[in-house]
């Protein structure tokens, strides 16, 4: 076993997730409406309703789908993370799961490889949104462009982990829907995605307090002062901390003596 | 057969429950280099359990594996090193071809690309299935897909096969070709191979043969060994005497 020997299993298992992705034409596609739907549509709606106040990163008034090109960006990767777990779960009930499991290498190595998998998936994806994004006249500075990118991978993997922790605790295909309920809806909505924590403040206090230390509010705004080209601490510490929980627990989970795996009955 | 040289296979006093329902009662066998031991088991007897902890997708609590001399638990890479494994549903990557499903798997053993290709090559020609090799799995028969299976177990040359009822759902000339073709390698490559199935057509006279029944061991050895200790005439009388007539 030596380290060329973890880089061929990454880079294979990086390459098959890449190019799954890349010719199955309707996720991608997909992968865009869902966001591009909710810039074109939604924020061109809510843009009269709600006025935003100047606050960092912004130095300016800003239009409202500025405001939440971040968010977008975020649900993304949130959307992102699930459906690679959703294809663990579903890896796991048609086999091919087992085949990743049985290979000699440590599992948090294998789990690690399938999320960085993962992440590039949703990065590339970000990338053809602000492509998109930019000809709706929605520009960052340049640099913000390449300092994103980083986050990016910080945020795919905190939301591709969580992903990863529930698929260990998910028994059956089926039972996945209910939970996408239950966490992607929850955590999108009540972020900063959408709107900022002052406002939110202003009609629920609770709401407030619940969005501020939502793991998903502080990678969206990493993102988006990433995306101006400034750096976030808070937001960097928090998304680190909640990738590194996520993370542990998961290789616990996939764990077949600790986790859920020794629980279930299937692997 | 040098006399040390360690069992390809070694499993002794394993036990296993789901949920405080034993599913492997003290099961101790093992297997050597060159033979083909028959798992022979109705349906929930504990055979695909047994594959899994031999995997180490389960843990075993009670008992020991080791695969060529290395304790699955405390020296798991370099066992599972040792172990190429056809599981009884597919595990192949339907929207990939034959070439790419294979590639992956040699990315995840660690092989080099340029050992990879020729491996490859001489693997799917043995199987009649290099012509193929662009194809997408999902244009192949069920048959074509058990071939590219065990090739793909074959390719980072490991020293245990292990086949989970591979036969299962195919026809018959498809079946037989199988198990001709996985026969020939225990013999021709000194390969060590444990076949679960419920279907004693498939063993040959040679055959090494372990009968599980409701977790436990019932019989095992050779089919002659196995047949004097049942008195009985054929396997197919043996089985059914050691499972008590358990639907297969």
């Amino acid at each position: 076993m030596n380290w060329l020997h973890y880089w061929r299993a990454m880079s294979g298992i990086i390459g098959r997730e890449l190019w799954r992705f890349i010719t199955q034409r309707e996720r991608f596609i997909s992968a865009l409406v869902r966001p591009l739907i909710w810039l074109f549509v939604f924020a061109a709606g809510f843009r009269a309703a709600l006025g935003l106040a100047i606050t960092p990163p912004y130095e300016t008034y800003i239009l409202y789908e500025v405001y939440i090109t971040p968010g977008l960006i975020g649900m993304i990767q949130l959307f992102n993370g699930m459906q690679s777990s959703l294809s663990m779960v579903y890896d796991r009930e048609m086999g091919s799961m087992r085949i990743l499991m049985v290979c000699p290498l440590p599992r948090w190595f294998l789990l690690l490889s399938k999320l960085l998998a993962g992440t590039f998936v949703s990065i590339l994806q970000v990338y053809v949104f602000l492509g998109i994004a930019w000809f709706y006249d929605i520009h960052a500075p340049w640099q913000g462009y390449l300092w994103v990118m980083p986050t990016l991978i910080l945020s795919g993997l905190m939301l591709g982990a969580l992903g990863l922790l529930m698929s260990s605790f998910i028994k059956q295909l089926e039972n996945f829907a209910g939970v996408m309920n239950f966490v992607i809806f929850p955590m999108f909505f009540m972020s900063t995605a959408l709107y900022p924590l002052w406002k939110m403040k202003e009609s629920s206090a609770l709401l407030a307090t619940l969005a501020e230390y939502n793991p998903f509010s502080q990678a969206v705004e990493l993102i988006r002062f990433a995306l101006y080209a400034q750096f976030d601490q808070q937001a960097f510490f928090y998304t680190l901390g909640a990738f590194i929980v996520f993370m542990a627990a998961a290789i616990v989970g996939y764990n077949p003596s600790k986790g859920m795996m020794s629980k279930k009955g299937g692997a | 057969m040098n006399i040390n040289t360690p069992s390809a296979l070694c499993i002794e006093q394993l036990s296993y429950a789901y949920s405080g329902k034993i599913a492997l009662d003290q099961v101790s066998f093992s297997i050597q280099p060159g033979e083909c031991t028959l798992l022979l088991g109705p349906n929930g007897a504990g055979k695909s359990t047994l594959f899994s902890l031999i995997t180490r997708l389960y843990d075993s609590r009670e008992g020991q594996i080791s695969l060529c001399g290395y304790d699955i638990k405390r020296q798991t890479r370099l066992a599972l090193a040792k172990l190429g494994v056809v599981f009884q549903q597919s595990t192949l990557d339907m929207d990939l071809t034959v070439m790419q499903n294979l590639l992956y798997h040699t990315a995840l053993h660690g092989i080099a690309r340029k050992v990879a290709l020729p491996r490859i090559q001489q693997e799917l020609e043995r199987l009649n299935m290099f012509e193929r090799r662009f194809e997408k799995i999902r244009q192949l028969n069920g048959g074509h897909r058990r071939r590219v299976e065990i090739a793909r177990a074959l390719l980072h040359k490991p020293a245990l096969l292990l086949l989970d009822e591979p036969t299962v759902g195919l026809d018959v000339p498809s079946r037989l070709a199988i198990v001709d073709y996985v026969h020939q390698l225990a013999m021709e490559e000194n390969l060590a191979v444990l076949w679960a199935s419920h279907l004693i057509d498939e063993i040959f006279p040679d055959d090494h043969l372990v009968v599980l029944s409701k977790g436990c061991i019932k019989a095992k050895g050779t089919v002659t060994e196995v047949l004097a200790a049942t008195e009985c005439a054929s396997i197919k009388e043996a089985f059914y005497n050691l499972t008590q007539g358990e639907s297969s």
